[in-house]
């Protein structure tokens, strides 16, 4: 179609609300007991963001790639590409961002948490925390079905977010891993502002934090660099 | 206003039996019918239309009630079903619904081919037919005019071979309407689909006219703007005389205002609910308003 941008948001709506949220309750169905392991990994990943030895880091690394991969073909492919024709592709960007975290984190081993203690880094703790155990009850809370709680590791928004949180609590800014989570938050926030759902703030008011927060933690990691290189020369 | 005796007489005891047995009625008198100038045809001039409505995926509730409000399309005297593979699940769901209901050798089958590349159509709309579980279709129009002069073949073969009985082409939103005239013009069409409610009236002016003149049956598309028309009136009042014209509810009085204008054939109506498209059917029957409560139905919504 040559005339997307002539269309209005809500044009590009191809579903009911009501069909979209029954989706996360006959994936939930489908899956059980598939969440008793993901809430493991994702307890496990939770405490070893907070302390535990060194190789913990390709831990957490490996079962946030796994998240990923998980929801591109478990959810994208499995349940969502039936009533969005958008859902291979979206498919595509989460498993591009699976291989991403494994590249920069596994291969590179440049996702450290030694820094963990910063405000920011707290942040991010904080912030998966909420991916883990609050994201999950918005649904519930707003009047939706408690077998339709989107789950970390099985859902994309609680993923999206607990990584945001992961790349936040990481010692270094890795920008090369924001693109795709904060591209996907505006994408879930347009889409639930068009379905007229309460929290469809939230996920936009999230990504842009975490922008802003990574930029504040890249300039200060800067200057502390030149800070540490002046001193040397003096 | 005019009715002759016959519309009269008719309504009144339309009216009577509503009242008295709505559901015997319902059951019993057919909605009104447009003439598909090509053929000669009987189309009901109430269809069903399925965007975002019947792509409900594997649901076994949701496909369930979708079998229902198909039930009621048939059972109060619809046939047209229009799809389209942008449409997501829908027309998987449609193909339930036919076998659930039994209703496949009485549905006019109306789809779509919509893909950029026009080698690809004939595959896409097997895929399509296989979905619906039909022998072929009554209507296949080239979806938003993509690639439509490829397509266009396509279909015009099909129709020659008697693997099709219309072809037609499609738009919606009010977008490329000098292209569609332009093809209009120089191709042979049974059938186009454009935008027609009483908030989008643009087609007055140049297409729907040219379809009359032309012979082109006219389906219209997004008569309540998806629900936009319904939301935005239902907190006023329906005007004193809207019974004048058989229409109890917000959603018949917009409805009736695009069924009447001579050159529709057939509206689309699309719902998830048994009793909006038992409305919409009966919608479809008479009195409908002539050209002059038309322009006093415009007036009343400006005023609003």
């Amino acid at each position: 179609m040559s005339e997307w941008w002539a269309y209005q948001l809500s044009d590009l709506l191809m579903f009911a609300p009501q069909t979209y949220y029954r989706l996360f309750e006959l994936y939930n169905t489908s899956l059980w007991p598939v969440q008793v392991l993901t809430l493991a990994a994702s307890v496990t990943t939770a405490i070893l963001m907070v302390t535990g030895p060194r190789w913990r880091e390709r831990v957490i690394v490996s079962l946030v790639a796994l998240f990923w991969l998980f929801v591109a073909w478990g959810y994208f492919i499995e349940r969502y590409a039936a009533i969005n024709l958008a859902a291979p592709y979206f498919a595509l960007g989460f498993l591009v961002q699976a291989c991403l975290l494994a590249l920069v984190g596994l291969v590179g081993g440049h996702i450290t948490f030694d820094g963990a203690r910063t405000l920011i880094g707290k942040t991010g703790i904080a912030l998966f925390f909420f991916a883990l155990v609050f994201q999950p009850l918005i649904g519930p809370l707003t009047g939706r079905e408690w077998s339709g709680m989107e789950l970390l590791g099985l859902a994309p928004d609680p993923t999206v977010v607990g990584t945001l949180g992961v790349l936040l609590a990481a010692d270094r800014v890795r920008w090369e891993l924001f693109v795709i989570p904060v591209s996907w938050c505006a994408i879930t926030g347009a889409t639930l502002w068009v379905m007229k759902s309460p929290e469809a703030l939230l996920m936009p008011l999230i990504g842009l934090s975490a922008l802003v927060l990574s930029a504040y933690k890249s300039l200060t990691l800067r200057r502390e660099l030149a800070g540490d290189w002046k001193n040397d020369r003096c | 206003m005019q009715l002759n005796r016959r519309q009269l007489v008719g309504s009144i005891a339309i009216g009577s039996l509503s009242a008295l047995f709505p559901q015997f009625v319902q059951a019993r008198v057919a909605p009104l019918t447009r003439t598909i100038p090509s053929s000669g045809e009987e189309l009901p001039i109430v269809g069903l239309g399925s965007w975002i409505t019947f792509n409900v995926g594997d649901d076994p509730v949701a496909r369930g009630s979708s079998a229902e409000v198909m039930r009621a399309f048939f059972d109060g005297g619809g046939r047209m079903i229009d799809s389209s593979p942008m449409y997501g699940s829908a027309q998987e769901v449609i193909g339930y619904c036919l076998r659930k209901t039994g209703n496949a050798a009485n549905v006019f089958a109306t789809d779509k081919v919509w893909i950029a590349n026009g080698d690809e159509g004939p595959e896409q709309i097997e895929r399509t037919r296989a979905l619906w579980g039909i022998d072929r279709f009554d209507l296949l129009q080239v979806h938003n005019l993509v690639a439509w002069e490829a397509h266009l073949d396509t279909l015009k073969a099909m129709k020659d071979e008697g693997k099709l009985r219309y072809v037609g082409i499609t738009t919606s939103h009010g977008r490329r309407h000098d292209e569609l005239e332009d093809i209009m013009r120089k191709h042979e069409l049974d059938f186009v689909q454009l935008t027609y409610n009483i908030a989008d009236r643009q087609v007055e002016d140049r297409l729907l006219p040219l379809a009359q003149e032309k012979g082109v049956a006219v389906i219209a598309n997004r008569p309540f703007r998806r629900k936009e028309l319904i939301h935005r009136f239902e907190e006023e009042k329906l005007p004193d005389w809207a019974g004048e014209i058989g229409a109890a509810s917000w959603a018949q009085f917009l409805l009736k205002f695009v069924i009447a204008h001579p050159a529709i054939t057939c509206a689309i109506p699309a719902t998830t609910r048994v009793d909006h498209v038992c409305e919409n059917l009966e919608s479809a029957r008479a009195p409908l308003p002539d050209e002059e409560m038309r322009q006093r139905m415009v007036a009343y919504i400006r005023e609003l």
